[in-house]
């Protein structure tokens, strides 16, 4: 019986293939949306996460200010560091195995005609080898360079790219801001981060240099701090924070005005960036589903309206008011999972192209899909009800009298 | 007394409406049906055949009176009960085929069967007995806007015989035929009704099909005025 009901429904839903495409054409664009977001968005947490953990598990990160989201001094302006500070840092904890400051700005770069406005990364020598990130041409800074404040940079392929073109910068000058600045090397491309911003839109220089021509501050925005193998991340971190508190002069009942991350914590507070992003959108993909249902409910309305004399045949051949309540519920719940299998079909297929385009991984998550389904079902049987239960109060000589 | 009989109605009322707009549809009927009867209800429009037809077929509840099928009391049964008793006692045929369309004349004659909770098997075996009986074996496959009125209404009977029913209650089955489809219709029923002992109960307005059944009710404003043989009724009326 349900099988002879479904295959009704199915039939009766392929009668008005049209009518019935755009009914659950709701249904199919929240269903599409949700899958998408979902998946893309895994995409991109697992790419933040794999390059995170490329930095390598010893890897911590010391930041100004309470990082942890929702924390009460969130966004409050911290006391940035100072290159006296890792140095001491370096000094205090044994166990630290290097430690690199970073600072960054933003400045426009020009080349004889062509300038260009780029990301600095203001570092020293062991920055390129903690991220891992090879020279296509050229050379790193040398310790002189990074403690004497030498004007060097290294070029982001982007950077490279406007500004030289086809030809060789090594060994060029650019000018940046009001002073000129020696080209040692350039990167080799890594193109688009999980964020989709342009990785290779940077240029590296020393700190120091950064600090003086550029900031005309002292300031250290993070340190990066690579601690020895076979160390416990949490005795380091702990350290470091005992030590940091000592240097920035934190009294015993002050809560600390610095973060000490490890490579996982950084990965998870990017990744909640993007599941919030997610969260955002797919509660508009919610929205998008609700209006599909009422879609389905209003289609159903008119198909019990046409369909009046066939219930009344139904009845008097002997249908009980449930028997006719299931069929249109199977038929509306029917025409939603056809919305849901178009909806995670398409979600999929803009997930897989959006991924591409993005170079992360393709992520789909069968539970997502799984779940969109029951959705989708869910839907069917909500906004199906109501018509179906019309459908089946009907009075079998009025609904058979009905033209 | 009444052991035996298949239908009994008892000062059956039907009243529509109330006060000045009241309509008696039925007033006050009494018909006694025994197992194998052929039965044709005859009268004036509007004098209430159709609401009787309904009462008899468990579709509509009569305003007061009684009602015994098989003796059981029709108005103490819930309307679910009322579809079970249509589904496996009763089969319509109707003045209009109520055919569902875009469906072929299998998957209706199919239709009663389904409810029965017949397996696919033995619904199509069923179903394509039922088309052969009627003469259509050949068009099973057609859809009811691709067969003519005659036939349309042989798949109705088809169906209305396929869940092997005890009565069929057909109002005006030839009310949209020609004389000579009409007569083909009524001596098919006859013809099933000799094999089956079907008990039959029809609605007509013409003397030629009302002169197939053996037994003429005459009804006048909601009132059943004269029931006895045929024949001799119909010339008495003429
Ligand atoms: N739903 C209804 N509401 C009000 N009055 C009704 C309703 N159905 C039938 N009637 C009235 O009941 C009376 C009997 O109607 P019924 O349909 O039984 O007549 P009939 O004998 O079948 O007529 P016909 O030969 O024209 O088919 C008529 O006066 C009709 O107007
Ligand atoms: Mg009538």
């Amino acid at each position: 019986m349900l099988f002879e009901t479904l295959k009704l429904a199915l039939a009766s839903i392929l009668r008005n293939a049209l009518r019935s495409f755009l009914t659950v054409l709701g249904v199919v664009i929240g269903v599409a949306s949700v899958i998408a977001m979902v998946t893309v968005g895994q995409g991109s947490s697992d790419q933040v996460i794999a390059d995170v953990e490329q930095l390598g598990t010893n890897v911590l990160m010391v930041l100004p200010g309470q990082q942890a989201m929702g924390s009460r001094s969130m966004g409050e302006r911290a006391r940035p560091f100072t290159l006296r500070d890792v140095d001491l840092l370096l000094e205090a904890v044994p166990t630290i195995e290097a430690a690199a400051p970073i600072a960054s700005g933003q400045a426009t770069m020009v080349f004889g005609s062509e300038n260009h406005r780029a990301q600095i990364t203001a570092t020293d020598a062991r920055y390129l080898v903690a991220s891992d990130w090879p020279l296509a041409l050229g050379r790193n800074f040398t310790v002189g360079e990074t403690q004497g404040g030498r004007a060097a940079c290294i070029l982001g392929e982007t950077v490279r790219e406007a500004l030289f073109r086809a030809s060789d910068p090594v060994g060029e000058s650019i000018r940046v801001r009001n002073f000129t600045c020696e080209v040692i090397g350039v990167l080799v491309a890594k193109g688009a981060s999980s964020f989709g911003t342009d990785q290779d839109d940077v240029v590296l220089m020393p700190i120091r240099t950064f600090q003086r021509r550029v900031a005309g501050n002292t300031d250290v925005a993070t340190i990066y701090v690579a601690i020895e193998d076979g160390v416990s991340t949490e005795d380091a971190m702990r350290e470091i924070e005992f030590v940091m508190r000592d240097l920035r002069r934190i009294g015993e009942t002050e809560e600390d005005d610095f973060t000490v991350m490890d490579m996982k914590q950084v990965a998870s507070m990017l990744t909640g960036i993007t599941g919030v992003l997610t969260g955002l959108l797919a509660a508009v993909a919610a929205v998008s589903l609700l209006v599909g249902g009422i879609g389905i409910m209003n289609i159903m309305l008119v198909s019990v309206t046409e369909r009046t004399r066939e219930i009344g045949i139904r009845m008097a051949i002997g249908a009980q008011a449930n028997q006719v309540l299931m069929q249109f519920l199977i038929e509306a719940v029917a025409l939603s999972l056809l919305g849901g299998v178009l909806g995670a079909v398409l979600g999929l297929i803009i997930a897989a192209v959006v991924s591409h385009l993005m170079v992360i991984p393709f992520a789909p998550d069968p539970l997502i899909i799984l779940l969109a389904f029951v959705f989708s079902a869910f839907v069917g049987v909500i906004f199906g009800y109501f018509p179906a239960r019309s459908a089946a109060r009907l009075d079998p000589i009025e609904a058979l009298r009905h033209e | 007394m009444a052991e035996d009989l298949l239908i009994s109605l008892r000062q059956i009322k039907r009243i529509y409406g109330s006060g000045a707009a009241e309509v008696r549809a039925l007033d006050g009927v009494d018909i006694d049906i025994t197992p194998g009867e052929f039965v044709a209800i005859m009268g004036p429009s509007g004098s209430g055949k159709s609401t009787a037809m309904n009462v008899i077929g468990c579709l509509d509840r009569p305003t007061s009176g009684q009602y015994r099928f098989n003796g059981v009391e029709v108005g103490g049964l819930s309307n679910d009960q009322r579809a079970l008793l249509r589904r496996h006692y009763l089969g319509f045929i109707f003045q209009g085929y109520n055919l569902l369309p875009r469906m072929s004349a299998r998957d209706n004659v199919e239709l009663p069967l389904i409810y029965k909770g017949l397996p696919k098997q033995e619904r199509i075996a069923r179903a394509e007995r039922a088309l052969d009986l009627v003469g259509l074996g050949g068009r099973a496959g057609h859809d009811p806007s691709q067969l003519s009125g005659g036939q349309q209404q042989r798949v109705a009977i088809a169906r209305a015989l396929a869940g092997e029913p005890q009565v069929v209650l057909a109002d005006e089955p030839t009310g949209n035929l020609d004389t000579k489809r009409s007569a083909e219709i009524m001596e098919l029923l006859v013809d099933l009704r000799r094999e089956r002992n079907l008990t039959i109960v029809m609605v007509t307005h013409e003397d030629d099909m009302a002169a197939y059944a053996d037994r003429l009710i005459w009804m006048v404003d909601g009132k059943v005025q004269r029931d006895g043989p045929t024949r001799r009724e119909v010339q008495d009326a003429v």
